[in-house]
């Protein structure tokens, strides 16, 4: 469909003054105001913001599908200079899908489970190019094979639950493939995947948008991620775009103060929990109906002017030069840009104490019935494989893996909510491996607490805050009577820095951030000595991350905790912990301190973990290393080496050890293990994968 | 597949064992067995000569062994009377079957095919079940095509569209038939169609439309020897009515929620026209949930028959439980549980197969 | 005198109607003023159908509530020449003080269909609400630990409540409702078990809650047995020293049966519910802090799966509405003269050709409460899944 009157030059997709309000029984909501952008052809746009800024509404806006709360109150969206806004729904249709194509956060919800992959790519090129049944499923067939599926015959006849998180999202790209769309939206593409997947799926979005000339709406949280794919950039805070240009304008010359806090509260390489603090963001993201006057930002922002920020409405400004950098900051030319951030308060680094936890060779297996029905064989799944770890009093462990590495069943384990198989664990100066949490005294379950990962699941919606608080220092025995207990939970409402006045709310009345600082306080109820923190920032926004990560180093170091850090983001793991354990299906492939993991000799899945993080900084330089396939099923883990499936290095090691044997673990000196069979020399001639371009 | 059915069938052959022993029991509670003696026998019986009486025609002993001989797991009682003639189970077990010159057996229950002899209806109970389900197969076959269609139509035209029109007018309906009891819509369709004082007869013979004096006959028992629309359109819409409400109502719900999922997004900004959304994406995906509630229905459902077959006069299945319960005809109610536990157990089995094959989901996990 | 019009039929049934009326505006008046600060209860006033539902609900209670003041003739007696009598007929040599119509014609038995109908209500309306409340306590705490602890208990449970689930409601009421089990000891043995749930339920309900502080856990659960054992004793065995608490046999074995039938049901959703809530990092909050199962159980899983227990409970009601017409229909565990609807619809069935008003009337009455119960389970549900 080639519309002839669009000249190419020009803009593929414009959006000019776009305003989204939701319209509810009591009152109109509005979503995205006065957002402006560009696309032209080939060119990659990233909406980048946190959580209910609008940047999905402006994607959905596009495809016109608001459903029935929704509606584009004004402004225009032209496509290949056609208005979308005023288009009919039969002419819509045509565009959907042939013209525009969307690509969405959740793979697996986005596939017809009932249908198979082949059908569902076919019928994109049958509805819109008339295409025969037969011709349809040879060009689906291709389209596959172009998006890196092995063995195309049998995906098209599967259906989407037989694949993984990754192939299925690659069956997405591929649906949107189809009939070669000229714009591409794709709403948080990676947010459900691994890390070491995330990475595949990029690469395979850049080269397909290079391969086909497709114009790409990026939209993600993920400043590191932008950076990879994108070559504009619009930043998004609460409904409107505050600062817009070339990607490597904004990061490196930004303009607007949310951008500029927006980055200093990412942790970025350099950044150091002792000398180098995040800085966070001040205040909560307001609600849509509880906008402030004037500039959204306003009232967090360390550059607000009092009568002139909140004064009125402000309008998106020109910077100089000839590259469409735009910011809706009415001071940005006062701002010194370059000052570094103020009282970025340097501590002392804290000195880990005594051994407080030792765990000594631990396995944990399940058994599990094999099929659905619950007849045939019993499959033994080893989650857990000969873990032997110590923390030391006041030290941050950080555990790294992606999903089926075993973490959390080790947390499991360690809490008491299952028993190990073999091994033992020292807590404190108990073993307790095959003491189930009610068989464990109120000192030790009070003194080993947990925060956990999901800030909507882990307080009780239908208990108040403080009732929560109390009820957990009733349990551990906390004071003696009800008024002692009750201001005991005012203190630590207090220490998580929580206005007293939430005691009285009910959990759904606090944002993802809150919630997750009454999880703190109640963790540390009854004085916890030793915390798990099950990825305890990953739900959270950026902006967010930065607070409670700071919160928790605060209440550490007052305490003297151990901290058990678990978590998939090599950035903030960098960041805070003094130690690092990597692990992967179930065992520990690298263990030592921080800077011993983070730089070479690195085992091979380590290497590849660091590379496949995105890091939002325009000077790194990064070892680009993609892994073939996806994570092999903990029930069906593959002989010998856990990793040797997908590890790039296999080649360099003798006979095939790799698929025969799993590698004993060795000591690299201070400390340092590695589970790998790979020869020293290898392993002493390994490259730094980032590497600073500055220094 | 094969591990999952046999087990199913296993438990179905547990619960039909359980549940008949229960109702043995309570059909065998000494008060209904003094009723039974005194029925039989004479009403001015005393304790003794009712116990007596037991005993000669195979009520004494434990439950648990009477339970036995009625399985055909225990020799069949036998009793010799002074004048020397014996009787036992298995002999009148041999009198009713078409076979007289068969040998005495030891055993006779029902592994042996022998259901007993019901006190009612004069007859082995076996025939007596074979005429009345054969009857009843009749109506629930009717029930279930007006009913099944019928739901699922209105369950996908309401839940395809969320709040329009359409939706809200057949959710209406469908409440109301859902809150409309058997004997509820029964007595309303009576008096409605079939009273030749109320409703729309006496209105409609005036008028000379219809020759008789109501426009439906108020009963089915002509439908015994030969159904047609007159006779059998109030038993069959008794019992569908409710049947069509509750259905319709959980289709329309997995349709609703259906619509909302991102695979239909998908679809449609794929371009997908709305009627192939709903025909090719959603439709299968939503008769899941459907299909196991039409399955599980059939409990309720003999519900109905024995509601509409009473107030019909219609001799099946529910009648002749409703004869055998008030009569304490314990053999015949005894193979009526059975039936109808059976009956049960199998739409149980049926729908978990069905969900298996309907849900891709579920096949290869 | 003369016969009514309808119109005059419908007006002098409204007029009599006029306790409800006043009762249901004043009730509509408070909730819809105060509906921001009710929960769950003031959002049903945010919605049409739910409103509808309610209302028709509240009509029906405040119907058997105000019964006596309804009623123009004793719902019992017979007075002659009015056998089967029209809608609006009016009462033959009437004497003084007597009403001089019967509203909507008179039974097989020449008795008042309006006051029998009236009354129908109350016999509903006392068992129907008790006997699902008594349902969801013995669903509850058989469900809870099922679905919570899993293994062999849960199998267990779930084949006794499959075993029930799988019978025709009618075939194990057509066993245990009758004169012969009556006359066992299965309804006191029955009411024995289930009537222990309750007692059950409150205890470990308190306490789960109050263990850390023994004295008032001791004032809590000890209120609880004193008053629990007291009515269990009237209740299930007839033995309430101070007669408060008692129970006619008839009504023990229906409101018994009636719960049995209606436990498994509520089970199955429970311990459904619970399997999923079990997963939420709340629930492994309070495991790591070393709670006791119960505890869990009841007070994190519990009031987290209240939106569709409350749903399924006025849906139940209404089904148990259903379930005691049933008996009725089938004569069993009902008086001969008793006016509950079931059984007037029965014995109005019989003459539906010649006058359908003796079994018409009570039949609507049944369907409206319990449409009115299924609305209100419609509202209940929409308004609790926003937000």
């Amino acid at each position: 469909m080639s519309d002839t009157t669009w000249d190419p030059s020009k803009p593929i997709l414009e959006i000019e003054n776009l305003s989204i309000s939701f319209f509810t029984r009591l009152r109109e909501i509005p979503a995205v105001m006065d957002f402006s952008c560009s696309v032209m052809a080939g060119e990659a746009m990233g909406l980048v913001g946190e959580s209910g800024c609008g940047k999905s509404t402006v994607a959905l806006a596009v495809m016109r599908d608001l459903g029935k709360t929704g509606r584009i109150v004004g402004g225009s969206i032209r496509f290949k200079g056609r208005d979308l806004t005023t288009m009919g729904e039969e002419e819509l249709r045509k565009l959907r899908g042939s013209e525009i194509a969307m690509i969405y956060q959740e793979p697996m919800a986005s596939l017809n489970p009932a249908m198979k992959i082949g059908a569902q790519l076919a019928e994109v090129p049958m509805i819109h190019q008339g295409m025969a049944k037969a011709d349809a499923w040879a060009l689906a067939r291709q389209i596959v094979a172009d998006v890196r599926l092995p063995d195309p015959d049998r995906i098209l006849q599967s259906y989407p639950h037989q694949l993984s998180g990754g192939q299925q999202q690659r069956i997405v790209i591929a649906m949107a493939l189809m009939s070669k769309p000229a714009l591409l939206i794709l709403d948080e593409p990676t947010t459900a995947l691994d890390v070491t997947v995330e990475a595949g799926i990029v690469d395979l979005v850049k080269a397909l948008g290079e391969k086909y000339g497709t114009s790409m709406l990026f939209i993600s949280h993920n400043l590191g991620l932008v950076l990879d794919v994108c070559d504009r950039l619009c930043v998004m805070y609460s409904g409107e775009a505050v600062e817009t240009g070339n990607v490597e304008d904004v990061f490196d010359e930004m303009r607007h103060p949310y951008t500029q806090a927006l980055f200093r509260s990412i942790p970025l390489p350099g950044a150091d929990k002792n000398t180098h603090p995040l800085v966070a963001i001040p205040g909560n993201f307001p609600l849509p109906h509880e906008r402030p006057q004037g500039c959204n930002f306003g009232p967090r922002c360390s550059y607000f002017v009092e009568g002139r920020c909140n004064a009125a409405d402000v309008p998106m400004s020109l910077l100089g030069g000839t590259r469409r950098h735009e910011t809706r900051c009415l001071r940005h030319a006062e701002i010194d840009w370059d000052a570094p951030p103020a009282a970025s308060k340097a501590v002392a680094k804290m000195e880990p104490g005594k051994v407080v936890l030792k765990f000594d060779d631990l396995k944990k297996y399940y058994s599990v019935g094999s099929s659905a029905f619950g007849g045939g064989s019993k499959k033994v799944v080893k989650a857990n494989e000969t873990l032997s770890f110590e923390a030391r009093e006041g030290e941050t462990l950080a555990i790294v893996g992606e999903s089926g590495c075993g973490k959390s069943t080790f947390a499991k384990v360690l809490m008491g909510l299952e028993t190990a198989t073999s091994g033992t664990i020292m807590l404190f100066d108990e073993n307790v491996q095959s003491s189930p949490i009610q068989s464990r005294n109120m000192d030790t379950v009070s003194q080993l607490q947990m925060v956990f990962q999901n800030p909507f699941d882990t307080l009780n919606p239908s208990m108040s805050v403080g009732r929560q608080i109390i009820r957990a220092l009733e349990i551990f025995g906390q004071g003696s009577s009800d008024a002692e207990r009750e201001a005991r939970m005012l203190e630590l409402l207090d220490l998580v820095k929580l206005p007293r006045a939430f005691a009285e709310r009910m959990p759904r009345q606090l944002s993802g951030g809150q919630k997750q600082r009454v999880g703190i306080a109640r963790a540390f109820a009854g004085g916890a000595k030793v915390v798990v923190a099950d990825e305890p920032v990953s739900a959270l926004d950026v902006s967010v991350q930065a607070a409670v990560t700071d919160l928790l180093m605060d209440i550490q170091r007052k305490n003297r905790t151990t901290l058990l850090f678990i978590s998939h983001d090599l950035s903030i793991v960098r960041y805070l912990s003094d130690r690092v354990m990597v692990m992967y299906l179930g065992h520990v492939v690298e263990m030592g301190t921080t800077d011993q993991v983070f730089s070479p000799p690195y085992h091979p899945y380590t290497e590849a973990l660091l590379s496949a993080v995105p890091i939002a900084d325009t000077r790194v330089i990064k070892q680009r290393i993609v892994l073939e396939g996806d994570i092999p099923s903990a029930m069906n883990p593959p002989p010998g080496c856990p990793f040797q499936t997908r590890c790039r290095w296999k080649s360099q090691v003798a006979g095939g050890l790799c698929d025969r044997e799993v590698p004993p673990v060795r000591d690299l000196g201070d400390g340092h293990q590695i589970k790998c069979h790979l020869p020293d020399a290898v392993l002493a001639g390994m490259e730094p994968v980032i590497k600073m371009a500055a220094e | 597949m094969v591990v999952f059915v046999l087990r199913r069938v296993g438990i179905i052959l547990l619960t039909a064992l359980t549940l008949s022993f229960i109702v043995f029991a309570l059909t065998n509670l000494p008060s209904s067995l003094g009723k039974l003696a005194k029925a039989e026998g004479s009403v001015r019986m005393s304790d003794e000569e009712v116990q007596r009486w037991l005993d000669e025609n195979g009520f004494g002993g434990s439950t648990v062994w009477r339970y036995g001989e009625w399985l055909g797991l225990a020799p069949g009682w036998t009793h010799t009377d002074e004048a020397g003639v014996t009787r036992g189970r298995c002999i009148e077990a041999v009198k009713t079957s078409q076979t007289p010159d068969a040998e005495v057996a030891t055993y006779c229950g029902i592994l042996q095919g022998y259901w007993g002899f019901s006190t009612v209806f004069k007859q082995p109970v076996s025939e007596v079940m074979a005429r009345s389900l054969g009857a009843t197969g009749w109506l629930m076959f009717w029930v279930m095509a007006v009913m099944v269609p019928t739901s699922l139509v209105l369950g996908v035209l309401a839940g395809m569209r969320e709040g329009s029109r359409t939706d809200r007018v057949l959710s209406g309906v469908a409440i109301v038939t859902t809150a409309t009891p058997e004997y509820v819509s029964g007595v309303v369709l009576i008096a409605v169609l079939a009273s030749a004082t109320a409703g729309v007869s006496p209105v409609l013979a005036e008028w000379g439309w219809i020759s008789g004096k109501t426009l439906f006959p108020g009963t089915a028992t002509s439908a015994m020897d030969d159904i047609t629309f007159m006779n059998f359109f109030l038993p069959v819409m008794t019992i569908a009515l409710y049947g069509i409400g509750y259905i319709a109502r959980m289709t329309r719900a997995s349709m609703t929620e259906v619509m909302t999922q991102q695979y239909i997004r998908t679809a449609r900004l794929k371009g997908v026209s709305f009627r192939q959304v709903v025909m090719k994406h959603a439709l299968r995906n939503a008769l899941i949930a459907p299909f196991t509630v039409i399955m599980l229905q059939f409990p309720w459902l003999l519900n109905g028959v024995v509601i509409s077959e009473t107030l019909f006069n219609y001799k099946g299945f529910g009648w002749t439980l409703v004869q055998a319960a008030g009569n304490n005809d314990i053999n015949t109610l005894l193979g009526c549980t059975v039936v109808a536990v059976f009956v049960v157990l199998v739409t149980q089995l049926i729908s978990d197969i069905g969900y298996v094959f309907l849900n891709p989901r579920i096949r290869l996990a | 005198m003369d016969t009514l019009t309808w119109g005059q039929i419908i007006t002098r049934i409204l007029w009599q109607l006029l306790p409800v009326w006043g009762a249901l505006v004043v009730t509509f008046g408070l909730s819809i003023a105060f509906k921001r600060r009710l929960g769950l209860y003031g959002r049903i006033f945010d919605s049409t159908v739910g409103m509808i539902g309610f209302a028709l609900v509240m009509f029906w209670v405040f119907t058997a509530f105000f019964a006596d003041l309804i009623i123009t003739h004793d719902p019992y007696s017979q007075v002659s020449g009015m056998k089967n009598i029209l809608p609006g007929s009016p009462v033959k040599n009437v004497k003084d003080g007597v009403y001089q119509w019967y509203l909507l014609g008179g039974d097989h038995l020449a008795r008042d269909v309006f006051s029998r109908a009236i009354m129908g209500a109350r016999e509903v309306l006392i068992i129907a609400p008790f006997a699902t409340v008594v349902a969801f306590m013995v669903g509850i705490t058989l469900g809870l630990p099922a679905g919570y602890l899993g293994g062999k208990l849960d199998v267990g449970l779930s084949f006794g409540s499959n075993l029930v689930l799988a019978f025709p409601v009618i075939l194990l009421f057509y066993l245990l409702v009758t004169p012969s089990v009556q006359e066992s000891a299965i309804p006191t043995t029955f009411a024995a078990i289930l009537f222990l749930f309750p007692i059950v339920f409150m205890t470990l309900l308190l306490n789960a809650r109050y263990f850390t502080n023994k004295t008032q856990r001791n004032l809590y659960v000890g209120i609880v047995l004193v008053v629990g054992l007291w009515a269990y004793s009237g209740l299930a065995f007839n033995a309430d020293p101070l007669g408060v608490w008692s129970m006619s046999p008839n009504i023990l074995n229906v409101f018994v049966s009636v719960v049995f039938v209606n436990s498994p049901g509520v089970f199955r959703i429970v311990r459904g519910m619970v399997m999923d809530i079990k997963t939420r990092d709340y629930v492994a909050a309070g495991q790591t802090r070393g709670e006791g199962i119960w505890y869990i159980m009841l007070w994190e899983i519990l009031p987290n799966a209240r939106g569709p227990l409350i749903v399924d409970f006025c849906l139940r009601i209404g089904y148990t509405t259903i379930l005691l017409g049933t008996l009725g229909f089938f004569g069993l565990g009902v008086a001969p003269d008793s006016p509950d609807w079931g059984s007037t619809i029965n014995y109005g069935r019989r003459l539906l050709a010649i006058a359908p008003h003796p079994a018409v009337v009570p039949a609507l009455a049944l369907m409206s409460l319990v449409l009115g119960l299924n609305l209100l389970a419609d509202g209940l549900r929409e308004e609790s899944l926003k937000d």
